[in-house]
């Protein structure tokens, strides 16, 4: 028996809902064999890690507000995987976005007033746009692979803020702990619900996917991005501007990526510290995936990696194991998918005569 | 003796029985026969689309046929490979050159054969074989280096190498000027008088009647007939190929008024190599009026796709100046804003360049026609008017389609060629340039592919076509000019010249008179 | 200088050498896997798992041997399952190279929870007899770990085998023309896998260099970086081994002045110096990249396209 593939005439819109349900599917059953393999009993080490976490008012608060920075960072990333444009410096851009709004907050330590946590916000989109904009100038200007360079700007961003929070942004009053003053309140994020950390900022989740799904879907913008993004010379042949797509998603992602920031540190956290973000950066690069590539179904995917997030830590406390059990859960929940998007363009025979499988 | 003996009835060296062959989607081999005679050259004639290439390839062990059998010299044979096929004796030249650009010709021969020896002594082998067969190759040199009938030699001596029986030839002369395809076809002869046979691939009628004892027709990927091309007309096999009687359109070559300004100047354009192995321009001058069709013959890879970049807008020139349309100066101008001034441009690359593979056909109308008023509203795409464009470009061109949504990679090539074409055309261009309007498109297609064109430059505007097909471009063009190494040769009105003297510069004979060639 | 300089010179060239290793290990497997046409970004999840699984091995006292084959496994079980996506389905092979360094990630932290905070012994230094004597030199480069004298060893062995041999013809051909060299009868895909393999080892041993021997002990994300450094010195390289080598030790230079800095009193904060060599990535990237002819030129052609046979 062999396994042989072949090209649907057209992409199965069927299998490009089915797909992220088997992965998922794949999953939750490969997870209940690790958790087996560690010596627990599998239904109810999954429910620990995948039900028990939303089991209460907090739980659930606790799990949108973690949903929320993966999800406003990958449909903004969704754009330029679109594009053909690989921004893998979101966590990077991230933590220049809470670094710049930490600036303003901390410059604006004294002065209150409404419009002081906008400025603090626009602060964190500028600093993650502009962050994000060295990649692209670098691509643009040099060619320069943007994969590898935002890479090694999140190494750089996170020792720029360690130098901050150890060096010159330190608290006078902390102790002598790397970290910076707590924001005043006037910088700080209204919570929504009383009791928990969720705030306003969960709100603004939905507004960027529908901004992006306009872009994506009905802009002539968006159009461009993904000719340019599946078939570069058509995009060449129309006269389309990669350069202008490029810059255009990079920064985009980035300012996402760096408002994301600003509402980490203005929100749950109040306060630089040396570490802003579990990997959010790299999180919603699954989550774009999962998500289609599209902005709704990236908000569902956010919400399910959110859950590997509250999951880990529910498992590390009641089960005693590591918390990188997270990541685990999340790198398969991307094989998998990879996996079952064959499905969408290509049709599985299974070929009884292996020699006659062209690419067994 | 009592009784004469009975002559044996020779054994085929090939023989195909019922060879069946399914892509989803469509049937591309049905039930089809054939047999090859020792030093037999053998045409397998058929219409693009015919299902020849995968018949070869079958044989040739790259594709498995899903029902038939194969027989060699009177043996069932199972060919799962190149290799196997090889070994039995069969070589492959394909049409698509599978050659290996970096690398020098030795490297090609000793990947495409898997001889082991020593690369020095297989580099004095070749040189030995191709002077035997008047093939010049030098084995040292790379394949970029090389101009494309060069590259066929290389393919050639790399089968020659291996002592073949029988040779498979895909199309052998859509690449080579006429002078070439003469040689080639002399070397031929020598190889079938050597006791080989030979399977010819071609839907040139000519060059088959000339060249070939027997000949197996498809069509539709079904066995249209046998026959003796040596005894048939052009006209006769025409109609076994097409399946009825058949006139292309032929359009009078016009004397066109050379008083008025040119819709398409270039002047003096010259183009640095931009990637690896491109051809640069030099010194291009020619113009193109208003009711004219313009054409510009060449062998491929002599400088046209680099020509076409130019021309289009996707490479941009130093000097403006260097192309102009209407007058204006447009050289530094990229394709969009060169639409605005009423180009229109069909790439040689259609799926892929022309259109998105899988975008649906409305989203395909946008590609190009996005200045069409109406389509765009403060930068949202309006998909009525696009998916009404589509479906008029569908309506008016005969695209066989299921509609605006089916995705452009559904399209046979004619019909995705007719609805692109359609698509420039429907927007109104003062000047169209077409690549290889008619390049491995059905001969229904090509000929409603010509009409339209003939019907654009008849009401005013100017056509440029580029085209390796000198019989397309004798049928439609006013003027010729032919591409060699660069550079572009005079314009020669079409009334004016012959097959034989395009041929000639063709091969790089750009002055007669000094009588060089 | 004197005898104290003498030294530290010594010391330093030695130290550059070996911060050098991993990368020379890990871009030299990955010019193997791209000139075969596959563009894997999951070097830093093979490392990390290498890392990971020859610490545990000789953590458990089975030897240094038996760590360093555990380590190139662990990379090539890896490898595996990217070949098995990007090439079996045909997955989209910057997607599937992502997925294997988030994977590597999670997966090495996971396994390695229990052996963090348990230092080993480092792997003992070999000197090479007379050679070692010499002065400077002999302490840099001849008084190393076998792992070092390997990852240098390679360089000749695997440009021999691009360069001189049919194999590495065959593939070589197969990264710059797919399809030709499916039409001639090669098997893109077996070729392929296979270069996928000697990637994963390579960044397997790459990792088992880490943790056996740069700093004998498993860390959470040790790798820092390092998998995508090497991705870079590819490029630099320009798919030449030999200069990916020489790229590598450049940047074990930068990495060691970095860590020296600070002795020498400049009076520079330790994160800022620790940008130095992601920094200097950048820096050559953008340097190697600016002539967009010359990666043309030297990229195989068929980088990262996905292959579909019988089309």
């Amino acid at each position: 028996m062999a396994l042989r593939l072949e090209l649907r005439p057209e992409a199965s819109r069927a299998m490009l809902f089915v797909a992220p349900m088997l992965a998922i599917a794949l999953t939750v059953a490969t997870g209940g064999l690790l958790f087996a393999a560690l010596g627990f009993s599998p239904l109810p080490a999954l429910k620990v890690f995948f039900l028990s976490p939303l089991g209460d008012l907090y739980g659930i608060s606790e799990w949108l507000l973690k949903a929320t920075p993966l999800a406003i960072i990958a449909v903004a990333l969704a754009l330029g995987f679109r594009g053909n444009v690989w921004n893998i410096g979101a966590e990077g851009q991230l933590i220049m976005g809470a670094v710049a709004s930490g600036g303003v907050a901390l410059a604006l330590y004294d002065v209150s007033g409404a419009w002081v946590l906008p400025t603090v916000l626009l602060a964190g989109i500028a600093g993650g746009a502009l962050y994000a904009g060295i990649p692209a100038f670098l691509r643009i200007r040099f060619h320069a692979n943007e994969i590898l360079t935002s890479l090694m700007l999140n190494y750089v961003a996170t020792l720029f803020l360690a130098w901050l929070v150890h060096g010159p942004w330190r608290s006078p009053e902390g102790y002598n702990f790397p970290e910076s003053r707590m924001f005043t309140d006037s910088a700080l994020m209204p919570i929504l619900l009383e009791g928990t950390r969720l705030h306003v900022g969960a709100l603004l989740a939905p507004l960027v996917a529908l901004v992006a799904w306009v872009i994506l879907s009905r802009s002539f913008l968006g159009f461009q991005i993904k000719v340019i993004g599946m078939t570069p010379a058509a995009g060449s042949y129309a006269g389309f501007g990669p350069k202008r797509v490029i810059a255009f998603t990079l920064m985009f992602g980035g300012g996402m990526a760096g408002l994301a920031g600003a509402m980490e540190v203005c929100g749950p956290i109040g306060q630089l510290v040396p570490t802003v973000s579990p990997g959010y950066g790299y999180t919603a690069i699954i989550a774009a995936f999962l998500g289609r590539l599209h902005p709704f179904g990236i908000l569902l995917a956010s919400l399910l990696l959110a859950l590997t997030y509250i999951g880990g830590d529910a498992a590390q406390i009641t089960l005693g194991v590591p918390l990188a059990v997270t990541q685990v859960f999340q790198g398969m929940i991307l094989f998998f998918l990879l996996a079952c998007d064959v499905l969408i363009r290509y049709r599985v025979r299974f070929a009884a005569r292996p020699s006659l499988g062209g690419a067994a | 003796m009592t009784a004469p003996l009975a002559a044996p009835l020779p054994v085929p060296r090939l023989a195909l029985k019922g060879i069946t062959k399914r892509y989803p989607g469509c049937l591309a081999n049905d039930g089809v026969d054939l047999a090859v005679m020792p030093g037999e050259c053998h045409a397998l004639l058929g219409e693009n689309g015919a299902g020849k290439s995968t018949l070869v390839k079958i044989v040739y062990g790259v594709l498995q046929a899903d029902v038939g059998e194969i027989l060699w010299e009177g043996e069932p044979v199972r060919i799962d490979s190149p290799a196997a096929a090889r070994k039995l004796g069969i070589g492959m030249v394909f049409q698509h050159f599978s050659l290996f650009e970096s690398m020098t010709v030795t490297e090609n021969v000793a990947l495409g054969t898997g001889d082991p020896s020593p690369l020095p002594e297989l580099g004095a082998r070749i040189a030995e074989v191709s002077q035997r067969y008047g093939l010049a190759l030098d084995p040292d040199r790379r394949i970029s280096d090389l101009s494309v009938g060069e590259r066929q030699r290389v393919e050639i001596v790399r089968c020659l190498l291996q002592d073949p029986k029988l040779l498979i030839m895909d199309e052998p002369t859509s690449v080579l000027t006429p002078q070439e395809a003469e040689s080639l076809f002399e070397t031929l002869r020598r190889l079938v008088a050597e006791g080989r046979s030979i399977l010819y691939i071609s839907h040139k009628l000519a060059e088959i009647r000339v060249l070939c004892e027997a000949a197996t027709v498809l069509r539709g990927g079904r066995l249209a007939g046998r026959c003796d091309p040596r005894e048939e007309t052009a006209a006769s096999l025409a109609r076994l190929m097409i399946g009825a009687d058949f006139a292309p359109p032929v359009r009078e070559a016009q004397e066109i008024d050379r008083s008025g300004a040119a819709r398409l100047a270039v002047e003096r354009l010259s183009l640095a190599p931009l990637v690896p192995f491109a051809t640069p321009l030099s010194d291009i001058s020619f113009s193109v009026r208003a009711g004219e069709i313009f054409g510009i013959a060449g062998v491929a890879g002599n400088g046209q796709a680099e020509l076409l970049g130019t021309l289009s807008g996707e490479t941009l020139v130093a000097v403006p100046d260097a192309v102009k349309i209407d007058g204006e100066a447009v050289g530094h101008m990229g394709p969009r804003r060169r639409r605005e001034r009423g180009m229109g441009f069909v790439p040689e690359e259609r799926l892929g360049r022309g259109a998105v593979p899988d975008m649906s056909l409305a989203d395909n109308a946008l590609l190009s026609a996005h200045r069409t008023p109406g389509m765009l509203k403060r930068g949202l795409i309006r998909f009525s008017r696009t998916r009404a464009f589509a479906e008029k470009v569908i309506s008016t061109f005969h695209v066989a389609t299921s509609g605006p949504q089916a995705a452009a990679r559904s399209l046979s090539g004619g019909n995705l060629q007719k609805f692109i074409v359609g698509r420039e055309i429907l927007q109104n261009p003062r000047l169209l340039i077409v690549a290889q309007p008619t390049w491995g498109v059905d001969a229904g297609a090509a000929a409603s592919i010509h009409r339209d064109l003939i019907t654009l430059a008849e009401g005013g505007a100017a056509v440029l076509v580029v085209s390796q097909d000198l019989d397309e471009l004798f049928a439609i063009c006013d003027r010729i000019a032919v591409m060699c190494h660069g550079r572009l040769s005079e314009a020669q009105a079409v009334r004016a010249t012959d097959v034989e003297q395009i041929g000639m510069l063709m091969g790089g004979v750009f002055h007669l008179n000094e009588g060089e060639g | 200088m004197n005898e104290a300089e003498i030294a530290t010179l010594a010391a330093i060239l030695a130290a550059m050498v070996r911060a050098a290793t991993p990368l020379v290990f890990a871009a030299l497997g990955e010019l193997v896997t791209e000139r075969a046409g596959v563009l894997n970004l999951g070097i830093e999840g093979m490392m990390l798992m290498g890392a990971v699984a020859a610490f545990g091995t000789a953590h458990a006292g089975a030897g240094y041997a038996a760590a360093m084959a555990m380590g190139a496994g662990a990379g090539v079980g890896m490898s595996l399952l990217f070949a098995f996506l990007a090439l079996g389905l045909r997955a989209n092979q910057v997607a599937c190279g992502l997925a294997l360094s988030i994977f590597g990630v999670g997966l090495s932290a996971f396994v390695g929870k229990s052996l963090v905070g348990t230092p080993i012994e480092a792997l003992p230094a070999l000197p090479i007899p007379l050679l070692s004597e010499i002065p400077v030199i002999g302490r840099a480069l001849f008084s190393q770990d076998i792992l070092v004298y390997a990852s240098v060893l390679a360089v000749p062995a695997i440009s021999w085998f691009l360069f001189k041999t049919r194999a590495g013809l065959i593939l070589r051909a197969i990264g710059e023309n797919h399809d030709a060299a499916h039409d001639i009868g090669y098997s893109v895909l077996k070729v392929r896998t296979l270069a996928i393999m000697f990637g994963g080892a390579m960044a397997g041993l790459a990792g088992a260099y880490l943790s056996l021997a740069y700093t004998p002990m498993w860390v959470e994300n040790m790798s820092s970086g390092r998998g995508w450094i090497a991705l870079a010195l590819v490029v630099f390289a320009t798919w030449v081994p030999v200069r990916a080598l020489l790229g590598a030790y450049l940047f074990g230079g930068v990495t060691i002045l970095q860590l020296h800095a600070q002795n020498w009193g400049i009076p520079v904060s330790s994160q800022i110096l620790a940008m130095l060599p992601y920094l200097a990535t950048i820096v050559v990237l953008v340097l190697i990249s600016r002539d967009e002819t010359k990666i043309k030129l030297n990229a195989p052609a068929c980088l990262g396209k996905v292959f579909h046979s019988g089309r």
